[in-house]
């Protein structure tokens, strides 16, 4: 049982646990991730490890209310256990000063990025963070971010704050203005971190290629053990089969087949609204 | 009063006593146990056809040497529970193994009525005696403990990697020497290929569950939601002040052919289709919230036991067509034979001698499998005869679900953090096959970990030797 020390809604159906897991935090490194499984019967759900506190011995985990799993977790409040939580699964992000970095978070996927940005900041890199989100008020962790970041920029689809649009074309934008001069498309920038929605990391992908920057993505595809053990999570990289869990969850961007993690992300949509409705109407009648 | 005894020679007439179960028909939908086994009577009966051979063969066929003539003997004489304290002496898990070890290639292959008839049906007694064993508590109210709860282990620390069969019987027979075992298991229940691998209704999870709480009654310490090698290291363990460590962390690397189109949705590994049916209860979805593909027609690629499991699962979850794709004839599939015969009368289709080739999708989904069909040549390695492609035979069968039960690996998850751990080539650990002792000192391993994937019964006796030799190491100090 692992025990919910604090809990924040950082927007609407987004929610941060800052949970009591010490020997998980001892060891956590960014880019790690958690699977947890919010009650007995329940399934297991990969997190990614938003921070960890040594000391206190507590992880940060944020999730967004999605389908039944989350929404259980979603109603749990502080004081409250979260079943099993087991960790920290997958390699940790290469961090090097590689020079000027830039971090960009989509949506929920702020979370991850940022105890990799936290973690190049550290180790003496320029960070230039990107966030997204549909509007101002599904932005999260914006002072946080900042925290760590040289530069934050800010993005919204319907623009009520920041840019008007999607993170991928403020990159766009932004890769344009900083050219060197020497090659065609060389800017000054040696790499990009992108995490969030799978559709946005294809697009960061796309945009960053011409200028051959080196991309980092983290992927998030469906997972059941989190060990290596079954092969749910397998997607292609550079043409060969790999499993998210043990050689992720982080690969270089232009060589993921973002299609192939898109489709299987698809596999149970059907039986997931099944589950999520019937979660729906049990709440409604208990209420 | 003198004891009746039937003589030899009427033992011989009394034909093997079969054991009761679920029709096929009703059994092919339901997750429940296939197998209802003995009554008293039969047991009695069955029993009665052991000839007590004053040379027993049969315990030489035993992987765990369990005094066979003996606890058939006490049945005969009705004394069930010490029955089952003489099974209990060598082996940890009688409930378990009663029902899944394959007798037929250990025990009972060596009983000499077996030479012209039937032999004795030593799995199936095996199980009665626990099996009663474990209802008289369950009427009673009562749990099953060890030495009504009151052994206390005060000797020296141990750890044991892994859940499954193999730690599973380590941890016990150390614990019964008096060490402090801690198991530490990856997976949120304890139990391995017993609880994720073997279905409900080959293995029942409550006796899995009962036979854990046995082993926990014996003051051994465990700890779920641990990977090792991530969560703690070896030298970790060794600094928390563990004087060994027994790694028997399985097979738990899934095989892929390679062939095109396999990570189309709808293809699954066995490990994956397993874990969410077995562990995860996906078979009462949307009671339980893991789903699992419910294909109507669905292709299981192998031969093995877990194609078996896998297949006879895709039957009960409403499959209209299961077919097993095996490259091989009958004769040579590895699966126990009872099995087979289960799965064939379940309905499920043998389709052997053929072997998939591609696999096809429409929009990212499983569409069909062109599968290739199949001649016997010269034998290979394994010594079984090589199966060799009949050029233009291809073909193709409408499915929607494949499952891939072409063998399990070694997970190098923890395997990988440790340094100077001399595998093999196929990256099993490299473990003396009678002490467990690896290349690194203090690290012993035995079970699928060391031989590939075997049966639960082989990592059991692995898990035995290991003990005792972990034992001899702590107490002389010598590696």
């Amino acid at each position: 049982m692992f025990k919910i020390i604090d809990k924040k809604e950082l927007a609407e159906g987004i929610a941060q646990f800052d949970i009591e897991a010490p020997l998980i935090a001892k060891k956590a490194i960014a880019g790690q991730f958690v699977v947890i499984r919010v009650r007995e019967d329940g399934e297991r759900i990969p997190l990614t490890i938003a921070a960890y506190d040594r000391e206190k011995g507590t992880l940060m985990l944020v999730a967004m209310r999605v389908g039944k799993s989350t929404a259980l977790l979603a109603e749990l409040k502080k004081g409250d256990s979260i079943l099993d939580v087991v960790g920290p699964l997958g390699n940790a992000s290469e961090i090097e000063d590689f020079g000027r970095v830039i971090c960009v978070g989509g949506g929920v996927g702020i979370a991850p990025v940022l105890p990799i940005a936290k973690e190049l900041k550290a180790a003496g890199n320029y960070i230039i963070s990107v966030i997204g989100a549909k509007t101002k008020d599904m932005l999260i962790l914006e002072d946080e971010m900042g925290a760590v970041s040289d530069e934050l920029h800010i993005c919204t689809d319907d623009g009520s704050l920041g840019y008007k649009g999607f993170v991928s074309g403020f990159l766009g934008d932004y890769l344009e203005k900083n050219l060197t001069g020497e090659d065609p498309k060389k800017t000054n920038i040696e790499r990009c971190i992108a995490i969030g929605p799978a559709l946005m990391m294809a697009s960061v992908a796309k945009v960053t290629k011409p200028f051959n920057l080196k991309t980092i993505v983290s992927l998030n595809s469906i997972m059941v053990d989190g060990t290596g053990m079954c092969g749910a999570c397998r997607v292609a990289v550079g043409g060969k089969t790999k499993f998210v869990c043990v050689d992720g969850p982080e690969f270089d961007a232009h060589e993921v087949d973002f299609e192939l993690l898109i489709s299987r992300q698809r596999i149970y949509c059907g039986d997931e609204g099944v589950c999520y409705d019937l979660y729906k109407e049990e709440c409604k009648c208990r209420k | 009063m003198a004891k009746k005894t039937v003589s030899d020679k009427k033992k011989i007439k009394i034909p093997r006593t079969p054991i009761p179960e679920q029709d096929p028909k009703v059994r092919a939908r339901n997750f429940k146990e296939v197998s209802l086994g003995y009554t008293e009577e039969d047991a009695l009966l069955e029993a009665s056809r052991c000839l007590q051979c004053k040379k027993p063969k049969c315990i030489k066929g035993c992987p765990v040497e369990i005094d066979i003539k003996e606890f058939i003997k006490l049945i005969e004489e009705k004394k069930f529970e010490e029955s089952l304290a003489k099974i209990r002496e060598k082996n940890t898990l009688p409930a378990i193994c009663g029902r899944v070890c394959p007798q037929e290639d250990q025990c009972e292959k060596e009983c000499i009525l077996g030479i012209k008839d039937e032999p004795v049906a030593i799995g199936r007694l095996e199980r009665y005696v626990a099996d009663r064993e474990l209802k008289r508590l369950a009427d009673e109210g009562k749990e099953c403990v060890f030495l009504d709860g009151t052994h206390e282990c005060t000797r020296e620390p141990v750890a044991v990697i892994g859940s499954g069969p193999a730690g599973l019987t380590c941890a016990a027979e150390l614990s019964k020497m008096g060490f402090k075992v801690t198991i530490f298991e990856a997976l949120h229940k304890a139990g391995g290929v017993l609880v994720y691998g073997i279905p409900e209704f080959r293995l029942p999870k409550d006796i899995v569950q009962k036979e854990i709480d046995y082993l926990q009654s014996m003051d051994v310490d465990l700890k779920v939601n641990m990977v090792m090698g991530k969560i703690l290291t070896l030298d970790d363990l060794f600094k928390d002040g563990f004087k060994a460590v027994f790694i028997s962390t399985g097979a738990g690397l899934p095989y892929f052919m390679g062939i095109p189109g396999e990570n189309l949705n709808g293809v699954y590994s066995a490990n994956e289709y397993l874990t969410r049916s077995n562990l995860m209860k996906a078979y009462k979805f949307p009671e339980c919230d893991t789903p699992i593909m419910k294909g109507e027609n669905v292709a299981v690629v192998g031969g093995g036991n877990v194609a078996m499991d896998s297949a006879r699962t895709a039957q009960r979850l409403g499959a209209k067509n299961v077919y097993l794709i095996y490259r091989r004839s009958e004769a040579e599939m590895p699966a126990r034979n009872e099995e087979i015969e289960h799965a064939k009368e379940e309905g499920i289709n043998l389709k052997i001698l053929n072997n998939p080739v591609e696999i096809i999708g429409k929009d990212g989904w499983v569409d069909k499998i062109k599968v290739i069909k199949m001649e016997l040549g010269e034998p290979d390695e394994s010594g079984r005869r090589r199966p060799i492609p009949i050029k233009g035979s291809e073909y193709d069968i409408d499915i929607d679900v494949v499952i891939m039960a072409i063998g399990q690996g070694p997970n190098p998850l923890l395997i990988s953090t440790i340094p100077g751990l001399e595998l093999n080539h196929r990256g099993n650990i490299a473990a003396d096959a009678e002490t467990g002792k690896t290349s690194v000192k203090g690290v012993f391993a035995g079970g699928d970990i060391v031989t590939g994937a075997a049966t639960v019964i082989l990592a059991m006796g692995a898990g035995r030797k290991a003990a005792y030799s972990i034992d001899e190491y702590i107490r002389t100090g010598k590696w």
